[in-house]
């Protein structure tokens, strides 16, 4: 078979990168709830754990806190800790070492240390596990200087940024939207890495620049796709890091399209389409601007069980490219 | 107490404490001095602060000199501590130079943390002190985590985590306990129970009478020590070192003590009565127990203690001056450290 086209899903490319990061460095670990023989909540790290052995792969009591500072005091004692949480709504059990320790222990310490830590969260609706197990907060730790935030949205980045995050010196945190987990794509053989920090433009297009994240990406494409049609041209950014954020790739596509449109699965509120709309407004893009700025966000309310509901939760397709005609066509 | 068995020491130290027969005249009056040095540093630092020299708030370890110097006693010098709030102690304790502990409260760039941490957050990386810590109980699974490291690195390093007496009825607390135990880590679990957390006593906030009663919880040794007595404690961490060097796994070791001075610098003392801290101060107090020990036995003599408090006096009064005469960091490197900076 032709190696460039190899395919594999998402979760396929996150093993795949776990596998290569304890190949090439033996600090490399994993840690977290049912990782070894089970395989993993959403089987990312499937048998991992027959090639690397129970010391490489340890399973953790149900400990988010615990087992959260061990991978941070880990990190900083010389080890290459990956830690997954089984859902990243339980990051909210793990906050105080996240947030606290991880987070500030180099600059608390004045330089004296560094926390390599990667952390892994599952994370998003879609799969009927409602209010505590659908959420998405990865604009709470994108608020946290000292961590670095990011949203891989396809099986490629989902590798090259993982092997970016073991290979960086502070701590990364991954939020891994677990719909994306059975998606397929192009992912080259070997070690690489996507940096962190860059956002990508998916597709490029004149009319409207839409900024959006994890899985609102795919869904932004389709949208584009079928706006395509109409003669409509959509500029996608992927921004898959919120921390630090890459503000010169969004400033200058917007400066060409002159229209925003920020798509984004968490709760629109405070979240990460806030934080786009305002680094516009703040700069030279600002006077290019043809239209008010537009943020399709979650609802305001928890992930309900219905799937009815949770579908209206978050934004799908048909109400991107309704905002995005609306926006191009002047209608708000 | 035990400790017959060594045998190999058959000399007229035989029938003294633990610590008498395993170790030199010279390492017990060098105890002696880093006690009165801990001692005079907290006073020290008190002073700077009532001076206005010194900004924010401090926990002051005055009381518990014992606690700390016995538990790193047996300790290597890579071994590796996580300390608390009320850590200067065990940051001497542990090698730091007092110089540097006063320029970092001074907030200065020769501070251990270059002015960034201050009191709360002191550190000595380099002599195994992985900080304080401003959050109840947040280094214990820490020291969990430095254990998990020695042990996949097999370096041998022992790591203890200080804590108090109110962070052991923190989820962290028994979280980080029973991962210990589970993996057989080379952890060593002290805490320091000065009987209050703030205002609120262990009888008020603890289900067990004794705190290394909870050690049955999770099937490892819990020892119960005199905090105040030098001997005592180091006897306890020994042994706690060895088990944890053998991989046998982790000990808790409640270390009983007090405070003499109040939480920090905003506590009124309303939750205690004036004798009952005169009462530890006068009759329990490490230092006066140590010394005189050390005296009755032969070990030094008043000459010996004058000459130590003399080298103290200086070694303080030299640490503060190099704190108020080092520079303060620039403004324009206030986002430094917070993340690593390429190469
Ligand atoms: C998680 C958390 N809760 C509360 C506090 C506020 N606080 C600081 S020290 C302290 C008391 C701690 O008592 P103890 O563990 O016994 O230590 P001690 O002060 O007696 O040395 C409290 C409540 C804190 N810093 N962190
Ligand atoms: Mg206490």
């Amino acid at each position: 078979m032709d190696a460039a086209l190899r395919e594999l899903s998402y979760a396929q490319a996150i093993q795949e990168a776990m596998a290569i990061a304890m190949d090439m460095d033996e600090r490399v670990f994993l840690m977290g709830e049912d990782i070894g023989v089970y395989g993993g909540a959403f089987q990312v790290t499937g048998d991992l754990v027959e090639r690397y052995g129970a010391e490489r792969v340890i399973d953790t009591p149900i400990s988010e806190l615990g087992g959260a500072g061990v991978a941070v005091g880990a990190a900083v004692t010389g080890m290459r800790p990956i830690f997954e949480f089984q859902f990243s709504d339980f990051a909210t059990l793990g906050m105080e070492q996240i947030v606290n320790q991880a987070a500030k222990m180099r600059f608390m310490l004045g330089g004296e240390v560094s926390v390599p830590v990667v952390m892994r969260f599952p994370a998003g609706s879609g799969t009927g596990a409602a209010a505590q197990h659908s959420q998405s907060l990865e604009a709470w730790l994108g608020h946290v200087p000292g961590l670095k935030v990011i949203q891989p949205a396809t099986p490629h980045d989902a590798k090259g940024m993982l092997l970016a995050a073991v290979a960086d010196p502070d701590p990364v945190m991954i939020f891994e939207h677990k719909l994306l987990y059975k998606m397929k794509g192009h992912v080259p053989e070997g070690h690489y890495t996507v940096p962190i920090g860059k956002a990508e433009i998916r597709r490029e297009g004149r009319d409207l620049t839409i900024v959006a994240t994890s899985i609102m990406v795919q869904k932004a494409l389709d949208a584009a796709a079928v706006l395509e049609g109409e003669g409509i041209d959509i500029e996608v950014v992927d921004l898959r890091t919120i921390r630090p954020i890459d503000r010169q790739t969004v400033i200058d596509s917007v400066k060409k399209t002159s229209r925003l449109l920020c798509v984004y699965e968490a709760v629109k509120t405070l979240g990460i389409g806030a934080e786009v709309s305002a680094l516009v407004a703040e700069s030279e893009a600002f006077d290019y601007l043809d239209a008010p700025i537009v943020r399709l966000g979650g609802a305001e309310t928890p992930i309900p069980y219905n799937p009815d509901l949770e579908k209206a939760t978050v934004p799908q397709v048909p109400d991107i490219i309704a905002a995005a005609r609306d926006l191009v066509k002047g209608v708000r | 107490m035990a400790g017959a068995s060594k045998a190999a020491v058959v000399d007229s130290r035989a029938n003294l404490p633990f610590v008498y027969r395993q170790y030199s005249p010279e390492q017990l009056r060098e105890v002696l001095h880093k006690m009165y040095l801990i001692r005079r540093f907290e006073e020290g630092a008190e002073e700077c602060y009532t001076r206005g020299l010194i900004h924010g708030t401090m926990h002051l370890s005055i009381g518990q000199e014992a606690s700390a110097m016995g538990i790193c006693m047996p300790l290597a010098e890579d071994d590796q501590i996580t300390s608390t709030h009320r850590g200067h102690g065990h940051c001497i304790a542990k090698g730091a130079e007092v110089s540097r502990m006063f320029a970092e409260f001074f907030g200065k760039t020769t501070g251990y943390c270059k002015g960034r941490g201050g009191s709360m957050h002191i550190a000595d990386v380099a002599k195994g002190n992985l900080g304080a810590n401003g959050i109840v109980a947040g280094g214990i699974p820490i020291a969990v985590g430095a254990a998990l490291s020695s042990k996949m690195m097999k370096t041998g390093k022992v790591v203890v985590s200080f804590f108090g007496d109110g962070a052991n009825n923190e989820g962290a607390f028994h979280e980080a306990l029973n991962m210990a135990a589970v993996w057989k880590l080379p952890v060593i679990f002290v805490c320091e129970n000065n009987g209050y957390g703030m205002s609120t006593s262990t009888a008020r906030s603890t289900a067990v009478k004794n705190i290394a009663e909870r050690a049955a919880a999770y099937s490892m040794p819990g020892v119960i020590v005199n905090g105040n007595i030098f001997s005592e404690v180091a006897e306890a961490s020994f042994k706690a070192v060895e088990r944890a060097r053998a991989g046998e796994g982790p000990t808790l070791i409640e270390s009983k003590t007090y405070r003499h001075r109040g939480h920090s610098k905003s506590d009124r003392n309303r939750y205690r009565t004036k004798e009952e801290i005169e009462d530890w101060m006068a009759n329990r107090d490490p230092i006066t127990l140590f010394e005189t020990e050390l005296r009755d036995f032969g070990f030094i003599d008043d000459q010996g203690i004058q000459a130590i408090r003399d080298a103290v006096a200086k070694e303080i009064a030299d640490g503060i001056e190099f704190a108020k005469a080092s520079p303060a960091p620039e403004i324009a490197t206030l986002q430094n450290y917070v993340y690593t900076e390429p190469a």
